[in-house]
């Protein structure tokens, strides 16, 4: 009996590599937009890993000789007002801006997540005060918490993304809570229980993968805002500090010379544009592919 | 037969809060259970009936432990339940496993069936994953599943197959009890009997004891060797099936059978005046709880009833048995004489 279990193991790791295959297939059919937030977000992400490959000028290369040029074949989004090359730019900014993007969704999902499950399996009066703590943290504006930050600290990339980790806690607490809550009350918990199942047993195999969907949606979804926020901060001065290549700083230089060198600001903000829209369009994409019931069968 | 029960439920009382004042204490309790004594012997059904609300789920839960008892003990195999802890909790927990009403949500969506089924065994920890897949093979063949279902997910298979799955579940650590809440009342008609096959059928091959609770009288005549009637929390009628179901001593045993529809009972002929509803159990009614919607209550009826060996009137199945735990039993003064049964067969 032992003997058949690795072929037949193999065999159906083929076939759910097929399922998975013909998953594919299936939701570029129904959902095309979600591939193409995919295929945005992979391209992003490329381009974060590899900047150095991809640009072809050092970012911050002075070249007072070629300063506000037009887009051309040398130089493909224009130069800026020192001449530097703005396609390397906009591809070493990803690095910043979508760094950050991703550093304030982890550090927000990792610490809400924890609190929210934990609110929730502890309850009582520790449940109540946390929750009147994020409702607190809820009615902060991440801009102006950014802003005491800059005044406190120093304006840098790393204070403005705590103070929107910060702002971006609660939504996971409440939302980790809730799933908490109503999964503990599910039959296939209270059965696991009557196995004979500790709180962190219960915790690890059945809260935390049947939690995860809605909150790895939230996530993605979030990404998109926040790549947004991040900009803006940048934008107004808190975040990145010159002469670090930012997406926001690069629209805020962009901005006194809009009218005459419009590839300045243009470039950096239809980056900003399409991947906050690569998030959206995944996250909903996730939405749907997450729900057990939409399986590959069907 | 071991005469040495393997469950046995004594005195066992749940109440829940059922509202608070405005300083958070309790005025009004639920009575769900009020002071059932149960016992299972190794190899024997055990149906409870009753209709919704009168407290089985309850009794269930508390049973298998997910709802602290108020009062009373949950003895398995010579240990209190509650009681115990480590080891030897994990070791009573293997004697007893449970099969719920619903299998869709009995089961955790997001894990394969192998995983469904070794679960008790994979928080029992100890085993590898490759044994537990095994393991899980051997049980899902036992439970009429394929092999090849074993990597599919728990809502690739219809209502009757995942009740499977669930009773594969229990099965995998060798219990001598099953708890089966109402196991087949989630399922279609023809499903129903193939899952009662299977569960007779597992019954015979490993001498599984089985506490059954159903609401449907007919499925637990045919399944169960002793039966109990439970009313407002209360068991008020006790004894082997046929006895119970043939000769039912409690008036409302005898208005739980006329209300199940056949071909001899149809459904027009159904007087639901008689049936009435539950009284409500917040406040618990003074003497005999079925007092109110009792046919034949008289003097006598507002004194709390007891537990009583009803008469025999010739022709009840006596079954040999153990300190009296298969005598028929009723809670009234009434039928515990013959004569309201034979008015009955009348």
């Amino acid at each position: 009996m032992t003997m058949t279990v690795p072929g037949e193991r193999s065999l159906t790791a083929l076939a759910m590599l097929r399922s998975r295959l013909h998953f594919l297939w299936y939701l570029t059919r129904r959902s095309p937009l979600t591939v193409v937030g995919f295929l945005i977000i992979l391209l992003v992400i490329i381009m974060v890993i590899g900047a150095p490959l991809i640009a072809p000028y050092d970012p911050n290369k002075v070249m007072l000789s070629s300063r506000l040029l037009p887009p051309s074949s040398i130089h493909w989004f224009g130069t800026d007002e020192v001449g530097r090359d703005l396609f390397s730019r906009v591809v070493y900014g990803s690095r910043a801006s979508c760094g950050a993007a991703f550093m304030i969704v982890f550090i927000s999902m990792s610490v809400g997540v924890f609190l929210g499950c934990l609110s929730g399996v502890v309850g009582g009066m520790f449940d109540s005060a946390m929750m009147r703590t994020m409702d607190v943290v809820l009615a902060l504006p991440a801009l102006v918490l950014a802003m005491a930050l800059a005044a406190a600290l120093g304006p840098s990339l790393f204070n403005s993304m705590l103070a929107v980790a910060i702002v971006r806690i609660p939504a996971y607490v409440r939302l980790s809570r809730g799933q908490t809550l109503s999964l503990r009350e599910r039959i296939f918990v209270k059965a696991s229980r009557t196995f004979g199942a500790s709180n962190l047993y219960i915790l690890r195999w059945h809260l935390l993968p049947n939690a995860l969907s809605p909150l790895i949606v939230q996530a993605t979804l979030d990404l998109g805002g926040i790549v947004l926020i991040a900009a803006a901060l940048s934008f107004i001065g808190l975040g990145a500090q010159p002469p670090t290549a930012e997406w926001g700083a690069l629209v805020s230089s962009g901005r006194s010379f809009i009218l005459d060198q419009w590839w300045y600001g243009t470039f950096p903000g239809l980056a900003i544009l399409v991947t906050a829209m690569g998030c959206n369009l995944l996250g909903d994409g996730i939405r749907d592919m997450l729900d057990p019931r939409l399986g590959p069968s069907e | 037969m071991d005469a040495t029960p393997l469950l046995s439920v004594e005195n066992l009382a749940v109440r829940f809060p059922g509202a608070r004042n405005w300083f958070g204490r309790v005025t009004s309790e639920v009575h769900a259970v009020n002071n059932v004594d149960l016992v299972v012997l190794p190899g024997e059904s055990l149906g409870i009936v009753g209709e919704s609300g009168c407290g089985k789920s309850t009794l269930v839960q508390a049973v298998i432990g997910l709802v602290a008892p108020t009062s009373g003990r949950v003895v398995v195999e010579g240990h209190d339940f509650a009681a115990t802890s480590g080891r030897q909790k994990t070791q009573i927990r293997q004697k007893m496993q449970i099969v719920f009403q619903d299998p869709q949500s009995s089961l955790d969506p997001r894990l394969p069936v192998w995983r469904l089924i070794t679960e008790p065994l994979h928080i029992r920890g100890g085993m590898s994953a490759a044994a537990l897949r095994t393991r899980a093979r051997e049980l899902a063949v036992s439970v009429g599943l394929r092999s090849e279902h074993l990597d599919r997910l728990a809502h690739e298979f219809s209502g009757g197959q995942r009740q499977r799955i669930a009773i594969a579940r229990a099965l995998s650590t060798d219990p001598e009890l099953l708890i089966l809440d109402e196991p087949t009342s989630a399922l279609d008609v023809s499903v129903q009997a193939q899952i009662i096959n299977l569960l007779l059928k597992l019954q015979r091959e490993l001498g599984l004891s089985y506490l059954f609770i159903s609401h449907d009288v007919s499925l637990v005549r045919h399944f169960c060797d002793r039966v109990a009637v439970m009313y407002l929390g209360q068991i008020v009628e006790t004894g082997p099936s046929s006895a119970v179901f043939d000769h039912p001593a409690h008036p409302y045993t005898q208005t739980l059978l006329a209300s199940v529809p056949s071909l001899q009972n149809s459904l027009q002929e159904i007087d639901a005046s008689l049936t009435g509803e539950l009284p409500n159990n917040r406040r618990l009614p003074t003497g005999c709880y079925y007092r109110e919607r009792c046919l034949v209550s008289s003097a006598g009826c507002e004194k709390l009833q007891d537990l009583a060996t009803v008469a025999s009137i010739g022709h009840d199945v006596k079954t040999p048995n153990e300190a009296g735990i298969s005598d028929h039993m009723v809670r009234c003064h009434v039928g515990v004489t013959a004569a309201l049964r034979l008015e009955h067969l009348a």
